[in-house]
């Protein structure tokens, strides 16, 4: 009515009407559902009859979209770093330094594509490399594992392996135990929440918020439910250092632990668990292996200490009395473990240096209850709607037009029914994410494969340089978040400034990060400036069926809302531009423009049996039905349990990785649950930190580590940020910026905000909303504080993945100010023979900031 | 005659603060003529989470409050303003976009902070209940269209029959003492303005300590018992709806396994720790 149109969008915070006038946006709203979509489902429990509401709950940062598009940090134009000279002085060592200057298209691209002839011809393979992150702007076209694959294939390039961050202790450890290598070693989460709410009693949140980290990318979809819980009388336990906001939300008994002493917590409960005899011997007897020696292990019979809730009160802070009472309690109940941002799997407490131990722990103790009866599983009611799973729509990890069939799920399905052409990247040689920088600076590195297919991938080392290939001498980054989502993120400063870096481009919407590492700068828009098509919360690949996270199962028709701002341009558009002066644009493009791109995918999908092309694009979005009650999909681990074959709906174990017969047992090769794996036994038994037996082995940065300690006595966690969602989101001026649970405005500046304990601020003199420097030998961030008895004293509670990267010289003193908190981070792996980050061990010291006054002056003046 | 009315559920709001960014989404970078001028980008938002955090580890009970312009029918702030405020006839106020230009002091008028200064526009801003959507025919504001957990509800009612959903629901403005008549209603109030005195119960067996389960705990004050409860599985307690008037209390547990004391003064809520039997 006042003549704005109406689009739809999707984002990795759900799905949007985005409502635009005379080429401008005017509001982004959450979407509603009208009276023609399917009717939501119901789950009887109780005597009660529970259905979501029909409107999209979507987070913060989807709604905070319009704020990202017209942020005044949006790079509108080609730049060039002002002492670059491609056919002269490139003064590597000014990256970060120096100023740009404004180019023209036609330049910026013959520099770059004149570069990778260049590369090639004087190098050879290889020396090309595309860092690439976790997350992109939503879509199946223009998601970085479709365009920018494609794209980098076409070229050749050193593959920046990453490492299984969001999984590290269930991929390296749990996995082993029970399988699920496909879902990289966390549970499917199957059948989760109607199971939950009729059967279980109690819920133990174990480093998990779901209100924070939205089972990724489900914004509130799963609140609703753990409210009906709530109604229903289910009983809530949260163990976390941090009484987190899903805590904070639900109520229920708090248990402060120190960071990354949870397996010494866990070991004390199956303690209790044996010695009071409070666990299934049936399930145990029939359906496990190697329980015997666990249980000596516990009882102390192994290495003389019994693990007992007196020994752990030691290690974790948490009384034992209090240890015993949950045992006692759990052990008598039906009780669902929820871990993680999905309830069933993922966690701080796993990407730290008892990461592995903690998630071992996690599925050792469901198999001493049971896992896979009735009430009996993984879940905090955020996996597991019953959904429709049955109904096809490829997910971004699916591969989109990428061509690519190794590195993203294409093969599966995404590729036979949107036939495209094969894209490979001919270059063997691999350099291990975390150790990028090393092998920059010391052209060495070793790297551990991370991989869905096996379970045994993991233990070949892989190395760098590779003989037959190029050192890196190029980067090509998109994006610009390592600053603040990479441990010992310092390393990429000198990286960046390496000699034998002769070129950087990097192609980014808003100027942050690394960015201001480049030589050239290409400007890319945001989603809302370019086509896509995608369906909310369903990513594909190793998250199979994610979709089970939301209420109603929302495809959406990705409107190009407006044109692109200033001279940026689409990411395909770029490829398709560089490419073309490589004689390669048809073969990229095969002719199509993106909207063209997203009616193949909409033709390869089941939505053309349902919904017209242009109803779909009028409309915007699809609701598929929820499954018939008799199709809802079966309770994980439920056929497990009952003996029976397995009956769910996921393409794995492989038929070839089945012990005995096909559909018979788990992954492992007993196909049993194994308490001490044989997988280990066969190949790391040299390795006493990945052991068959999970002991416990003390953080190696954490309060054992008694010299460190007693220099850095504080423990900080910097874990996913409630509000944004990653580097997106935060800086750029944002909506988010604004929040003041997100960053405090000090001084004209807005500061990265860290928790502390009033007894632990008392006693260093530091004030509510004081900046404090929090600092290790690895460097010094400036913070503001949050004082609040919602944190365990001696901790440090913030959040990693600032998208402002800002080192300042007050005073003489080099410090942060934009909360870059992983420079302080360890850059060690969890366990030796791993690729794997471990950022919640961090030791650190902090105090009021002396140069704060020096800094308002400044910024004064 | 109807009129708006918004009710805040108090211990329903999680501090997302989607509510927040809608506001702000609504309203920087749009211009609604004879509503309201663009807003800042930068800068403090038209409405605001509140946090009360009380106890301490492992007992804390966090309450997020929400607050906003209360559109009040007593407004001090259209005492200040003249002709620059306007109240309409569905009880929604408006600081007028060109009357109000330059007025700084109109900010300060307002006893609930509720008045942004739009240094860009130089001009009072407040939050105007999404006047300008629902005279397009919107049902409900924003904020309410995009929370999660429903805090907030909108409804349009006359007078006398919000009155009788005030009393029925117990709702309560914000600070009635001002007397301003607000618009905006809490439901379940006494979760930010009481306090609660809590601890946990344990007791020595076999050389080990346990919580003790099913202890009966008595809250005395002046040597009269107020209430009494029982521990839970991990012994704890909490009496709740207290006033923290700085009274003494005077906590009595016993059992079976033998009887503690702990007494306190209250100003605000506190966990008393442990209380051992003996
Ligand atoms: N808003 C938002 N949502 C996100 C993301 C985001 O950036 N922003 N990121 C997404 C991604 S990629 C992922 S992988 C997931 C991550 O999801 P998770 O891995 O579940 O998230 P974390 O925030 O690391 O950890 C969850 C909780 O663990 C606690 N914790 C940290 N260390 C320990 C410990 O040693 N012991 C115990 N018991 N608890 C601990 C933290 O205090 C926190 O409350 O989130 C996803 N969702
Ligand atoms: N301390 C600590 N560190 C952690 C973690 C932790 O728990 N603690 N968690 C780890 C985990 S689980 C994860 S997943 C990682 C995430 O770490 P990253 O993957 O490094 O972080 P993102 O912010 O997702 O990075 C995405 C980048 O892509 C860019 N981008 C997005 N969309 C587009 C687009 O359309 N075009 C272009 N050109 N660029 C785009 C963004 O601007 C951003 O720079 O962090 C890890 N780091
Ligand atoms: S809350 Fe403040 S600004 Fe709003 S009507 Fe009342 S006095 Fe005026
Ligand atoms: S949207 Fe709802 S839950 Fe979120 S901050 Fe606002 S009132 Fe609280
Ligand atoms: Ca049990
Ligand atoms: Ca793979
Ligand atoms: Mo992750």
């Amino acid at each position: 009515r006042d003549g704005s149109r109406r689009f739809t969008t999707c984002t990795n915070g759900g799905p949007l009407f985005v409502y635009v006038k005379d080429g401008k946006i005017l509001r982004v709203t959450p979407i509603e559902y009208d009276k023609n979509d399917p009717e939501s489902w119901v789950i009887e429990a109780r005597g009660r009859k529970f259905s979501p509401p029909r409107r999209g709950l979507v987070a913060p940062h989807a709604l905070a979209m319009k704020s990202m598009v017209y942020s005044d940090k949006r790079i509108l134009h080609p730049m060039k770093r002002v002492d670059f000279d491609p056919d002269g002085e490139r003064n590597p060592q000014n990256r970060g330094k120096s100023g740009y200057v404004q180019i023209t298209w036609d330049e910026a691209l013959d520099i770059v594509s004149k570069e990778i002839n260049r590369q090639k011809r004087v190098h050879g393979p290889g020396s090309i490399t595309f860092p690439m992150s976790s997350h992109h702007m939503w879509g199946n076209v223009g998601y970085y594992l479709s365009s920018l694959m494609r794209f980098a294939n076409l070229i050749g390039f050193t593959r920046v392996a990453a490492n299984p961050d969001s999984w590290e202790g269930w991929y390296w450890g749990a996995m082993h135990h029970y399988g699920n290598s496909m879902r990289i070693g966390v549970p499917a989460g199957y059948g989760g929440v109607e199971d939950a709410l009729k059967e279980a009693e109690m819920i133990v949140f174990w480093s998990c918020d779901p209100e924070s980290t939205n089972g990724a990318y489900a914004g509130f979809e799963g609140t609703p439910r753990r409210l009906w819980a709530k109604e229903l009388g289910i009983e809530f336990v949260h163990i976390d250092p941090h009484n987190n906001p899903t805590a904070q939300l639900l109520g229920g008994r708090w248990l402060p632990v120190r960071p990354q002493t949870d397996a010494a917590l866990a070991q004390a409960i199956m303690y209790v668990w044996v010695t009071e005899g409070l666990y299934d011997k049936d399930y145990v007897a029939s359906r496990t292996t190697g329980f015997d020696d666990w249980k000596a292990y516990l009882l102390g019979e192994t290495d003389g200490i019994a693990k007992t809730p007196e020994w752990q009160e030691a290690e974790t802070g948490v009384p034992a009395r209090d240890v015993r009472a949950l045992a006692r309690k759990w052990g008598g109940r039906k009780v669902y473990l929820a871990v993680g941002m999905t309830g069933a799997g993922f966690g701080g407490a796993g990407r730290g240096a008892t990461g592995t131990q903690w998630a071992r722990c996690m599925v050792q103790m469901m198999a001493m209850q049971g896992w896979g009866k009735p009430g009996v599983n993984f879940g905090a009611l955020q996996i597991g709607a019953p959904n429709d799973l049955h109904f096809y729509f490829p997910g971004y990890a699916d591969g989109g037009i990428s061509g690519e069939l190794l590195w993203t799920g294409n093969a599966v399905n995404n590729y036979q029914r949107m036939p495209h052409i094969l894209t490979m990247n001919p270059v063997k040689q691999m350099v291990p994410r975390q150790q990028l920088p090393d092998a920059i600076l010391t052209g060495q590195a070793t790297g551990y494969l991370w991989d869905g297919i096996s379970q045994e991938a993991q233990f070949a080392p892989f190395t760098y340089p590779m003989p037959g290939y190029s050192p890196i001498h190029m980067i090509y980054r998109y994006g610009g978040s390592s600053m603040s989502t990479v441990t010992r993120s310092g390393r990429w400063i000198d990286a960046y400034r390496h000699e034998s870096i002769e070129f950087v481009v990097n192609q980014s919407i808003w100027m942050e990060g690394e960015a201001q590492f480049a030589d050239i700068i290409l400007p890319a828009c945001t989603q809302l400036e370019r086509w896509d098509i995608g369906e909310w919360c369903n990513s594909g690949g190793y998250a199979h069926h994610g979709t089970s996270l939301v209420n109603h199962r929302v495809i959406t028709m990705q409107h190009k809302c407006i044109e692109p701002l200033g001279e940026s341009r689409s990411d395909y558009d770029i490829f398709t531009a560089i490419l073309s002066r490589l004689g390669l644009g048809a073969v990229f493009t095969e002719g199509c423009s993106e909207l063209d791109w997203v009616k193949r995918v909409f033709d390869s999908s089941d939505l053309p049996d349902h919904v017209s092309w242009k109803a779909f694009c009028r409309k915007g979005y699809h609701m598929v039905a929820p499954a018939k009650e008799s199709l809802r999909a079966p309770v994980d681990m439920r056929w497990f349990a009952e003996g029976r074959n397995k009956d769910l709906p996921e393409p794995h174990p492989l038929p070839s990785q089945f012990a005995e017969k096909f559909g018979t047992g788990l992954q492992t090769p007993s196909g049993k649950f194994e308490f001490l794996p044989e997988l280990f036994r066969r190949h790391t038994s040299d390795n006493p930190e990945r052991q068959p037996l999970n002991h416990y082995i003390p953080s190696w940065e954490g309060m054992r580590n008694t010299e460190l300690a007693s220099r850095y006595p504080m423990q900080l966690i910097a874990t996913h940020s409630r509000y944004s969602f990653h580097t997106h989101a935060d800086g750029k001026n944002s909506a988010i910026n604004q929040i003041e649970d997100h960053r405090a405005l000090i001084a004209g500046h807005r500061f990265w905000l860290l928790r502390l304990n009033p007894a632990d601020a008392a006693a260093r003199g530091i004030g509510h909303r004081d900046l404090v420097k929090v600092y290790n030998d690895r460097g010094a961030v400036i913070c503001a504080t949050d004082i609040t008895p919602l944190v365990a004293p001696g901790v440090l509670k913030s959040y990693e993945a600032s998208a402002e990267y800002q080192m300042v010289e007050v005073a003489g003193e080099t410090v942060e100010i934009g909360g870059c908190l992983n420079l302080l981070t360890s850059d060690r792996p969890q366990v030796r023979g791993t690729s794997s980050m471990a950022p919640n061990s961090c030791l650190v010291e902090i105090e009021k900031w002396a140069n704060a006054d020096v800094f308002r002056q400044a910024r004064a003046a | 005659m109807t009129k708006w009315n918004l009710i805040v559920k108090v211990g329903r709001c999680e501090n997302c603060n989607n509510c927040v960014i809608a506001s702000r989404d609504e309203h920087v970078g749009n211009d609604f003529p004879g509503y309201a001028a663009p807003a800042e980008a930068v800068g403090d938002s038209l409405i605001r989470i509140q946090r009360r955090v009380q106890g301490s580890a492992p007992m804390v009970e966090t309450t997020y409050l929400p607050v906003m312009c209360n559109h009040c029918d007593n407004a001090p702030c259209m005492a200040r303003a003249g002709d620059a405020i306007r109240k309409r006839d569905d009880g929604i106020i408006i600081i007028d976009p060109v009357k109000a230009k330059g007025r700084k002091d109109i900010v300060k008028s307002c006893p609930y902070g509720a008045i942004v200064w739009n240094e860009e526009q130089q001009l009072p801003q407040t939050w105007i209940f999404d006047a300008h959507l629902l005279d397009q025919g919107a049902r409900v504001p924003r904020c309410q269209q995009s929370c999660p957990t429903e805090v907030f509800e909108a409804v349009k009612l006359d007078d006398a029959a919000m009155q009788k959903k005030v009393v029925a629901e117990g709702l309560r403005p914000l600070r009635p003492e001002l007397n301003t008549r607000p618009r905006v209603w809490y439901a379940g109030m006494d979760r930010w303005t009481t306090c609660f005195i809590g601890g946990s119960v344990s007791h020595e067996a076999d050389g080990l300590i346990d919580c003790t389960k099913g202890a009966e705990v008595r809250l005395i004050r002046d040597g009269s018992i107020l209430s009494t409860t029982l521990t839970d599985d991990f012994g704890d307690f909490q009496f709740k709806g207290l006033i923290g008037d700085g009274s003494a209390y005077r906590v009595e547990a016993s059992h079976a396994m033998g009887t503690a004391v702990q007494t306190c003064e209250l100003t605000d809520s506190v966990y008393l720790g442990e209380l051992r039997l003996t």
